[in-house]
């Protein structure tokens, strides 16, 4: 990739709602992604690899569990440092924001929420220091969007339980020391379980072939009879509201994340639409590009200030998760539309890997249906608003 | 060791420059400020590099408002141990200059550095005249900067070299590219300036020596021509009458 060039865009004024942490916060991590991960994202996209060695710099900054109390390791922060740093992750690369999103949201806020206090001293800190990497196993070959028929279970054998079935799709896996797996009990109870590498007879084969999201490693979590302690079981939570409100976390910092990828993609366009000359001028001085140019920053200002304000109900705990699904459909959908249309206005230049614009698009075609359909997130607003649920 | 670093805001540098009261003062509407990049990148980040290696204690300084206290955070998160501000309008060099090495001068900092220049007004005059006001010898456009007991070895580029100055300390040196590479905020560092020293210290008694009477914005920057690579006569032409290079 060429040098990262990238200018953020405040129409309107949204910094004044930040505070000068969350400025020093988010300025921090544009810095450290420009300096550390812009220059290497295009070759690991390429060779289909999470570049490992940006995992320390990554914590450093806060992306692993920024809102995690101190006491664990994390940094105490809000839930608008949360987002900020989401945000610029994404900017860079939705597969380098979704690392962080399932060590943050999916496996240390479970150990946070329903662990004990054991579980919490013991992975904690080495999840947010990066010393540890966590992955989390909902979803089941034939269990996407209905995660409640799963089949993986356990069994009880004296101090332990014996963990069978298997999960797809799951970020992280090929690398995860640890997995937080989501398993039904001898009472057909969801429960999750902290799987440790190593444990015999769990494997984590690595995904192949993917047209999206190349820069993040995705796998399978196989499970043969896995010998598990009792002691692995988050105690504190359990029923399929659990995971689920592990994916709330989740889809509040996807929110944030999918309006860095839509900036990123604005400003690469606006820049080449001033710079490419046809017909003897620059083609942003074109009525129908500037209309495609015009509506991304409308888009991206709207999604901003949705964002900002579902951070605001999130730092007083009142989001409510169809909120947070309105707000991860939205931004979601506007920055592959804008990732689209950026793509369009540059033209031939689009489909290369010397600009983000490809890359970002191709990302967002698995943001917009992970984490929650598209539609599935529509039919939860449905539900929302008639108290009638629509899914089967 | 004590060091003083001297840190300033400057606005970002893809802010919109403009002026008010007669373009006789900058137009502060919108603009977004950071830290002057001489002060932080290599001044701030050797300082905090010769306390790592040799014990001490690294202290920033502004002249501004509270609207410098981002700016000074950002100084804290990378490292500095405290802050001081003292809450004035920087106005010209010397009331600068003055009021640092008023501050400075019953401290005891064995080393004062300021970045080569701010990116905004590029007047690079406070680090000499901090030396003047506290007697000590002055390093301008210090590349690289050791220290051994008492003593510092700097280097300076000087035209087609390097020039390598010994001298004693306590000294006065202005930072240039190449003494330190930039750090990063890390999240450690942004939760521990939280809690950092700032003290707020009332300005020092000094009239400023210069007024600006106007600042002008250069031409805007035109567009690339073509010359035909047979007429030369007209690519003189252009140098000559028009661009005024030759």
């Amino acid at each position: 990739m060429s040098k990262d060039q990238y200018q953020a865009h405040d129409y309107f004024l949204m910094d004044e709602m930040l505070t000068d942490e969350h400025k020093l916060i988010r300025d921090s991590a544009r810095a450290w992604v420009k300096k550390e991960v812009s220059p290497i994202i295009e070759d690991y996209y390429e060779r289909a690899e999470f570049p490992n060695q940006i995992l320390d710099g990554l914590a450093s900054i806060g992306g692993f569990g920024p809102y995690i109390p101190e006491e664990y390791g994390g940094a105490g922060l809000d839930q608008i440092s949360y987002g900020l740093i989401m945000q610029e992750l994404e900017r860079c690369d939705s597969g380098l924001r979704s690392t962080s999103s399932v060590q943050s949201s999916l496996v240390m806020y479970p150990i946070w929420k329903f662990g004990n206090e054991t579980q919490k001293k013991k992975y904690l800190p080495k999840l947010a220091s990066g010393e540890m990497i966590g992955c989390f196993g909902l979803t089941e070959p034939d269990f996407g969007s209905n995660p409640g028929g799963m089949i993986t279970n356990f069994t009880e054998d004296g101090d332990h339980l014996i963990l069978n079935g298997a999960k797809m799709w799951i970020s992280n896996a090929p690398f995860a020391d640890i997995a937080v797996v989501w398993a039904k009990d001898p009472n057909n109870r969801i429960k999750g379980v902290i799987v440790e590498r190593g444990m015999e007879g769990f494997e984590t084969p690595e995904m192949h072939g993917k047209h999206s999201l190349r820069a993040s490693s995705t796998g399978e979590l196989i499970f043969n009879n896995v010998r598990v302690p009792k002691e692995n079981i988050l105690p504190n939570k359990d029923g399929l509201g659990a995971p689920l409100s592990c994916l709330d976390s989740a889809r509040y910092g996807i929110a944030w994340g999918a309006i860095g990828a839509a900036m990123d993609c604005y400003d690469s366009a606006l820049r080449y639409s001033k710079e490419r000359i046809q017909f003897g001028k620059p083609i942003a001085s074109f009525q129908l590009i500037q209309k495609k140019l015009a509506e991304m920053i409308t888009e991206i200002s709207k999604a901003q200030l949705l964002t900002f304000r579902l951070g605001q109900l999130k730092n007083e705990d009142r989001a409510t998760s169809a909120q947070i699904s309105m707000a991860k459909r939205n931004n979601v959908d506007m920055a592959l539309k804008v990732a689209r249309e950026a793509r369009q206005i540059h033209g031939a230049m689009g489909i290369m890997n010397e600009y983000s614009v490809m890359r970002h698009m191709a990302n967002l075609e698995s943001v917009i249906t992970y984490e929650g359909t598209h539609d599935i997130h529509l039919l939860i607003t449905g539900l929302d608003i008639t108290g009638i649920q629509a899914f089967n | 060791m004590k060091i003083l670093v001297c840190i300033s805001k400057v606005p970002d540098t893809t802010s919109k420059i403009n002026f008010t009261d007669n373009d006789t003062k900058f137009d502060e509407n919108g603009v977004q400020y950071i830290v002057n990049p001489y002060d932080e990148w290599y001044a701030l980040v050797r300082a905090l590099e010769l306390i790592e290696s040799n014990g001490g204690t690294v202290t920033t300084i502004t002249i501004g408002s509270s609207k410098d206290d981002p700016t000074i955070r950002k100084a804290l998160a990378i490292g500095a141990n405290d802050a001081v501000r003292i809450d004035a309008e920087p106005t010209d060099s010397f009331f600068v200059s003055k009021q640092i090495a008023e501050y400075a001068k019953n401290e005891n900092y064995d080393i004062i550095m300021t970045g080569k220049e701010t990116i905004d007004y590029n007047g690079a005059q406070v680090g000499a005249m901090i030396s003047e006001l506290v007697d000590m010898p002055f390093v301008s456009l210090a590349t690289k900067l050791d220290v051994e007991g008492t003593k510092a070895t700097l280097e300076r580029d000087v035209q087609a070299g390097v020039e390598v100055v010994e001298v004693e300390l306590p000294i006065v040196l202005s930072a240039a590219k190449g003494m330190a590479e930039q750090r990063i905020p890390n999240m450690r560092g942004i939760m521990a300036a939280r809690s950092k020293p700032l003290k707020v210290v009332p300005p020092f008694e000094q009239k400023e020596l210069t007024t600006v009477v106007k600042f002008e914005l250069p031409n805007p920057k035109t567009g690339c021509k073509y010359i035909d690579p047979e007429n030369m006569d007209e690519l003189v032409e252009l140098l000559h009458n028009e661009s005024k290079v030759i």
